[in-house]
């Protein structure tokens, strides 16, 4: 019996996007369309009537159930500049934590008849389950799901590593800190070996990088002077506090003596290499003010990519889920 | 009452038999096997020819979810669905609510079961009060009322003290402990094998080391005390290598695997499918491969459904927060005759890992249709195929990762004591 791969459930017939959950799985085309269109948002973004009518009419909900100011406003500022109606729903501190189920809590929203969905979830899997469970007609964007993927962020930040480096093809990318715990290293795995970087380097204590990722294609440096060493890109990874209390690291401030992005580590890769950072930073734990806010930071153009990749995505889901209910309405016709 | 089940081929491992051939009921019993004893000429008659007949499946875990948690399941739904899959015997753990950590509930589950009429039921004894893992059950008056072995299941032990002196006592009265090895300072949070699979998907993984480490610890434990113990529902290649050292050794312990680790791996997890959820996880190709492997050796003795039905609802949601298990009971045999081909797994001894294998493990009277034997059997269609769909299913629970698929070989009635228990409508 075949089951929906989530892979396969976030193409509609002709392959285009309808949800998108995942970079997993996704061809180098499809990734490069995201690129090109977030680009052309981009320009527009700089003109002073930001917005576009290709989501007027539709219904965006950001269904967060897990905080994040920063991922919610873009997803909101996005919609926005999409012409959506926009509503935000923090579930974190509402339905659920009164007992109701994930599944009662949609099918609540599924009777407001909305059309998309943007999702953060705490689980693994939690947009997949939700495209699955969900009426066909509404697209499910993932903002973030569990240590699985964000496949935005990481898509924004393969952005970033095109408007500073020009193309994939050769570059040699060092991804440092919390791997274990972060969806945004997953992605962004997925997505600069789908377009084609030479190279990347997962670095920091085993306790941070399982072994199993060396099978994922990925070389794994546990010293940051062998991680960094030529690299192009360097993506530092946000800390969480918790993690001492879980014994994955004596202390932050070993962790920073360790694997802390200094101008003198910095200095290990290629005198042009540019840092990158999912944020919010943590200075003096994983980067040093100076780096954070030196030449090589492309952190606040991180941002305003952010915004751009998020209209296309959201664009692109939408027109595709669009066609395959006009297909379905056709077929049924 | 005289039967005669006329020109089947008659599998039995205990007796290694294999044959086309007349099997002869009275009073509950097998009384002959081959040639009529005296005064069955007018016997009520079964033809069988083309048909298996094969001993009652003898399941050492299958959960009825009564009493407590009849939404999930009931003795009677769940009796009704281990007959229909073959089994005429079995286990059934103590995590109820109340738990069976006294005797009225352990002698409730049998009435109850009496009453169904449906298979052979024998519960296992809370070996701590509550399965608080603390206080010492009354294990000899649990064993009194019927249970036929004592298990604190998936729970934990407050420390290694209460365990060994859980050990000791069960020892002082020759009864049969069931082992769980699970460390739970290592599994907790994690709902998937910790690998390649768990890794890039995101899910917290649970490493071998949570039942290898508990498993070293069980087998050293078991040695000092002399207790005789089960380990149940093993899942990682180097468990199969323990036990099977330890029995080189001399120890006198026994084991078994649940059929869903003999047939898939944490390969599936790709499909975020809560279905897919369960406890020991599915593990990598090896683990599955020196599971079989271990079953050939002997070091296996018995394959088991572990039968968890749950409400729908128990699966819907995000894969860490569904509720673990399958409810497979019904379809253990057709899954299992799969291993022939998959596993290259031979009849006899598949058979036996059902019969013969389980029963000796709890000291049950049971697999086996030898002369004297209670005439616990099947009949079974081993070429039909056929779609296995929610709506036949006769547990309360439809969670499994194989609903919808394609079987061969199905139950078609099921005897207990020479009585016509289950009949393919």
């Amino acid at each position: 019996m075949m089951r929906s791969d989530p892979r396969t459930l976030q193409l509609n017939e002709q392959g285009q996007l309808k949800h998108f959950l995942t970079l997993d799985g996704l061809s180098k085309d499809i990734l490069t369309e995201i690129l090109d269109r977030a680009e052309s948002f981009l320009s527009m973004g700089e003109q002073s009537v930001k917005k576009v009518p290709l989501l007027r009419g539709k219904t965006v909900v950001n269904l967060f159930f897990e905080n994040s100011t920063r991922t919610r406003t873009t997803f909101e500022l996005a919609a926005k500049r999409l012409s959506a109606d926009v509503i935000n729903l923090n579930i974190e501190t509402s339905a659920t934590s009164k007992g109701e189920s994930l599944m009662d809590t949609l099918q609540n929203l599924e009777a407001m008849q909305s059309d998309m969905f943007v999702v953060r979830h705490q689980d693994s899997g939690a947009p997949h389950f939700i495209a699955e469970h969900c009426s066909p007609n509404v697209a499910i964007i993932n903002a973030g799901d569990g240590r699985h993927a964000h496949p935005t962020q990481a898509m924004l930040d393969m952005l970033t590593i095109r408007r500073n480096k020009g193309q994939f093809e050769g570059l040699k990318v060092a991804i440092v800190g919390d791997i274990l715990h972060s969806r945004v290293a997953r992605s962004e795995l997925h997505a600069l070996k789908t377009l084609g970087v030479a190279e990347v380097r997962l670095v920091g204590p085993k306790t941070l990088v399982p072994e199993y990722f060396s099978e994922l294609g990925a070389t794994i440096c546990h010293d940051l002077k062998a991680g960094l060493n030529d690299v192009d890109v360097i993506v530092m990874l946000r800390l969480q506090k918790e993690r001492m209390a879980g014994a994955l690291l004596p202390s932050e401030s070993e962790f920073y003596r360790l694997y802390g992005l200094t101008e003198e580590s910095l200095s290990w890769a290629k005198p042009d290499a540019i840092v990158m950072h999912p944020g919010p930073i943590n200075r003096g734990v994983e980067i040093s003010s100076e780096v954070a806010d030196g030449d090589h930071s492309v952190i606040l153009s991180q941002v305003t990519n952010g915004i751009a990749v998020r209209m296309a995505v959201m664009s692109m889901a939408m027109s595709g889920q669009v066609q395959e209910q006009q297909a379905l309405a056709e077929g049924e016709g | 009452m005289k039967l005669r089940i006329s020109n089947g081929r008659v599998i039995d491992p205990s007796q290694n038999l294999d044959a086309v051939t007349d099997l002869f009921v009275e009073d509950h019993r097998i009384v002959a096997i081959g040639d009529a004893p005296l005064g069955f000429e007018e016997a009520d008659e079964v033809d069988a020819s083309g048909r298996w007949i094969l001993p009652g499946i003898v399941d050492v875990a299958v959960a009825l979810r009564e009493p407590g948690y009849t939404q999930k399941g009931s003795i009677a739904s769940e009796g009704r669905a281990a007959v229909s899959g073959g089994v005429t015997t079995l286990i059934c753990p103590p995590n109820t609510k109340p738990i069976v950590d006294t005797p009225a509930v352990a002698a409730l589950i049998q009435d109850k079961a009496d009453d169904a009429g449906m298979a052979n039921v024998f519960p296992i004894g809370a070996i701590t009060q509550g399965l608080g893992g603390e206080t010492l059950s009354n294990m000899v008056a649990l064993t009194d009322a019927g249970c036929v072995a004592l298990s604190n299941g998936r729970n934990s032990y407050a420390n290694n003290r209460v365990l060994s002196r859980a050990l000791e006592y069960a020892a002082t009265h020759d009864l049969l402990v069931v082992f769980h090895p699970d460390d739970r300072s290592l599994s907790e949070g994690g709902c998937a094998h910790e690998g390649v699979m768990s890794t890039m998907h995101g899910l917290a993984g649970i490493p071998e080391t949570a039942e290898t480490i508990a498993l070293m610890r069980d087998l050293l434990l078991v040695e000092k005390t002399g207790v005789r113990a089960h380990f149940a529902r093993l899942s990682c290649a180097k468990s199969v290598e323990m036990i099977a050292d330890a029995k080189a050794s001399g120890l006198d312990v026994t084991c078994d695997v649940a059929l869903h680790n003999l047939l898939l791996t944490d390969e599936v997890l790709k499909e975020f499918d809560g279905q897919y959820h369960v406890l020991p996880p599915l593990r990598s190709e090896n683990d599955r491969l020196t599971l079989i492997e271990g079953l050939k050796a002997g070091a296996i003795n018995a394959i088991c459904s572990d039968h968890q039905p749950h409400e729908k609802m128990a699966k819907i949601a995000p894969f860490a927060a569904t509720e673990p298990g399958m409810a497979n009971v019904e379809v253990l045999l057709p899954l299992a005759l799969r291993l022939m081909d998959e596993g290259d797994l031979p009849l006899e001894l598949l058979l036996q890992a059902l019969t013969t294998g389980p029963a000796a493990c709890f000291g049950l009277e049971a697999g086996s249709l030898a002369v004297g034997s209670f005439a616990d059997f099947i009949v079974f269609d081993s070429t039909v195929t056929w779609t296995w769909d929610a709506s036949e299913r006769k547990s309360k629970g439809r969670n499994s990762g194989f609903s919808g698929e394609e079987l061969t070989g199905r139950v078609l009635q099921t005897y207990i004591s020479g009585q016509l228990v289950y009949s393919l409508s």
